[in-house]
């Protein structure tokens, strides 16, 4: 599904990543984890097709094609997801044409008709019960005024719209307490199937609990120091970040 | 974040503009130049009542005493007035009774523009009056309409047919001696429409009328006159365009609009002129006074325009509100690309008691566009209990382009509330990519968030229009963002 090769960034001239390696199989669900400022976010962004972050060096695939031949809107269309850290606020654009578009560009790069209006509020609905959202969020602007949870939910929400084969979750638990968690992590689990695969960024291991990661890696410094099964994130989260800097300045 | 700024406002390249195409009608023109014999030659040639004539040189004189206006935040070039030509007709054109053929190369460009002639192919419900350079080739409709008494034709045909009324109404509202170009205006108008709605009645249909200048070196100067007797109501909508030059063109039209007591009237207008290449070469000069009188009590007019195209837009659609308790509304969309520039707004000016005022202001500038919104607000000594709201937004593309505000506020009665806000707002490059992101391309992201900003005045538009509205919206601003 995605293979990211010795991937080296810089922003502003400062390396960022400094020599990713990556292999995300079908089906799997990684987690990355890290302190503040270790790279996580800019990863996600590269992933994406962000480009304030210069890629210096290295190369990734996408479904066996190379990403950074790809448009941002292709990647999406492509089936590549971001749920963003900071979800952003588009006024006077509603939700419901705001999906519609998104969509009905999906659709016709698959070569489908677009969906009849009816056809669409049916499938909002159905979403919208799948990820537990408040239905009148949905005839709001996009993002505007809603609450830190809210944004987490409603991003949840149009990953159940859009199917895609890889979703990249950047700090999704971030700024939600433990219902909004519950919630957020049960639209993840739901939309999992065995051809697709989830990245799921955070800094903290109570996601953890609620989307079980296949394989965990720990960010620090643009490299990936460790890189080991679920039970790492409960180490991490017992030890701290101090444990893993320590192993890291030793060697 | 240096870096993706640059890109995604660099690349500026202009979009298309779908109505640029030139058609090939044999005309009959009179020689360039403005002289008082001009004057009356278009006179003579519409076999005009001396009446008419009289008011059309008082105009004249009255213009020669005046100088181009330059209050406006406008570079405009200095205009050779005796290098335009004042009057340009299809040679084949309808007959002034309506039962002659129109010439098929007309025909073929109103309904190239999707404006089709034929009652009967016609979209439902709107009559409309075609007006090409100098004329009114056709109206559609007038018979329906008649038959609830509602007059709807062409100006010069209202002068033969209802000279009473049209003697009793022109210049009421903008005198010959309001300004300039409303004095040009009124010495060489050649057609436009004339729209009376009798007592009583709500028209039954959008009625509409569609400008388009074809010939080259030709100004268009038509003339508007709508009255909404008691009770009346009706929607009316104008549109416009013009074939794609590299010398710009004069367009300076006058509308007035009386609306007597508790008489509605909805005038809106889809403004998509020429605007110019992206080089700033050619485009129409839009110079256009529109007033409406709420002269009865209860009465309404209420102003909608989405302003797209044209090199230089000048234009205050205004309100005087004379009756007890009458109200005034003005929504504006004003979109500015490449070398475009506009300086519109309105005047509410609020004479009788009660009366309120709603200003709701869209600026969308791009490209090295300027883009001003300038409004006045007036409450005379007797206004009590006046009311007004104002909001000015304005949305930037990109950081070369210009958005400015000029609210004048003159308040003499002391009941009187009058409010005004103002925003300034730029498409941010991560509502863009969050656009992005979920699929929608760049320019696709532009036109939802742009449209998602002026819906608001949008949705004033009569429907079949507010979705034409939509997409001129993002065809003018294509290639505005990389």
């Amino acid at each position: 599904m995605l293979e990211i090769d010795n991937l080296w960034v810089a922003i502003n001239g400062k390396n960022i990543l400094k020599g990713i390696s990556l292999n995300v199989k079908a089906g799997e669900v990684h987690a990355i984890m890290g302190p503040n400022g270790s790279g996580k976010s800019t990863l996600a962004a590269v992933l994406a097709g962000r480009d304030f972050a210069e890629v210096v060096e290295g190369s990734i695939k996408y479904m066996g094609r190379d990403l950074f031949d790809m448009a941002p809107e292709e990647r999406s269309k492509e089936g590549l997801f971001l749920g963003f850290q900071y979800p952003i606020e588009i006024p006077g654009v509603s939700m419901v044409n705001f999906m519609k578009t998104a969509v009905n560009e999906h659709r016709r790069h698959k070569g489908l008709e677009p969906l009849s209006a009816s056809d669409f509020l049916k499938l909002m609905r159905d979403k919208k019960e799948l990820v537990e959202i408040d239905s009148k969020l949905a005839n709001r602007s996009v993002n505007e005024g809603f609450s830190g949870g809210e944004k987490k939910k409603n991003e949840i929400f149009q990953m159940a719209m859009l199917e895609p084969r890889l979703a990249i979750l950047d700090e999704t638990d971030s700024g939600l307490d433990i219902d909004a968690l519950r919630i957020v992590a049960n639209g993840v689990n739901k939309l999992k199937r065995p051809d697709t695969s989830t990245i799921v960024i955070t800094h903290y291991q109570r996601l953890l609990d609620y989307i079980v990661p296949d394989i965990v890696h720990v960010l620090y410094d643009g490299r990936i120091v460790k890189t080991a099964g679920k039970e790492l994130a409960v180490e991490l989260e017992a030890k701290g970040y101090e444990w893993i800097r320590n192993e890291v300045d030793r060697s | 974040m240096g870096k993706e700024n640059d890109k995604v406002i660099g690349e500026v390249t202009s979009g298309e503009y779908k109505y640029g195409f030139y058609s090939d009608i044999e005309i009959e023109s009179i020689p360039k130049g403005l002289s008082e014999d001009v004057v009356r030659i278009i006179s003579g040639k519409k076999g005009e009542p001396q009446w008419l004539l009289d008011f059309r040189l008082k105009a004249f004189r009255h213009w020669q005493t005046l100088k181009m206006p330059r209050w406006a935040n406008l570079r405009i070039p200095d205009i050779d007035f005796q290098d335009i030509i004042y009057y340009a007709a299809p040679r084949k054109q309808n007959t002034v009774d309506g039962s002659g053929e129109i010439d098929p190369e007309i025909k073929k460009t109103f309904d190239k523009l999707g404006i089709p002639l034929e009652e009967q192919k016609h979209l439902a419900g709107v009559a409309v009056d075609a007006v090409m350079d100098s004329v009114s080739v056709k109206t559609t409709f007038k018979e329906t309409l008649a038959e609830a008494g509602i007059i709807f034709s062409s100006f010069s045909d209202a002068v033969k047919e209802y000279p009473d009324l049209v003697k009793r109404y022109l210049g009421t509202v903008v005198p010959y001696t309001d300004n300039f170009f409303a004095a040009l205006n009124s010495a060489v108008f050649s057609d436009g429409s004339f729209c009376y709605i009798p007592k009583g009645v709500r028209c039954p249909m959008e009625l509409s009328t569609y400008f388009r200048i074809n010939a080259a070196n030709t100004g268009q100067f038509e003339r508007t006159l709508l009255v909404a007797d008691e009770e009346a109501y009706v929607s009316y909508l104008e549109g416009c365009t013009a074939p794609m030059r590299d010398e710009n063109q004069l367009h300076a039209a006058v509308v007035e609009i009386i609306a007597e007591n508790n008489a509605e009237v909805k005038y809106s207008t889809v403004q998509n002129w020429y605007p110019g290449d992206k080089e700033g070469r050619g485009g129409i000069f839009n110079f256009v006074t529109k007033r409406g009188l709420c002269r009865g009590e209860n009465s309404k007019i209420s102003w909608t325009q989405v302003e797209t195209g044209s090199a230089i837009t000048w234009k205050y659609p205004s309100c005087i509100l004379k009756g007890d308790n009458s109200s005034g509304e003005f929504y504006s969309v004003a979109v500015t690309n490449n070398h475009q520039q506009a300086d519109t707004g309105t005047k509410m000016i609020h004479i009788g008691r009660n009366t309120k005022s709603t200003i709701v202001s869209k600026g969308i500038s791009a490209g090295v566009s300027q883009n001003s919104y300038r409004g006045l607000v007036k409450v005379l000594r007797n206004a009590a209990g006046a009311r007004n709201f104002s909001q000015c937004d304005s949305l930037l593309l990109g950081d070369k382009c210009g958005a400015h505000t000029f609210p004048y506020i003159e308040v003499d009665n002391q009941t009187a509330i009058v409010e005004h806000e103002a925003t300034t707002s730029k498409i941010g490059e991560d509502q863009i990519f969050y656009c992005n992101q979920r699929g929608i391309s760049t320019e696709d992201a532009v036109g939802l968030i742009v449209n998602g900003y002026a819906r608001e005045v949008i949705n004033k538009l009569p429907m079949e229009f507010a979705v034409e509205a939509q997409k001129l919206l993002q065809i003018s601003l294509e290639g505005s963002v990389g």
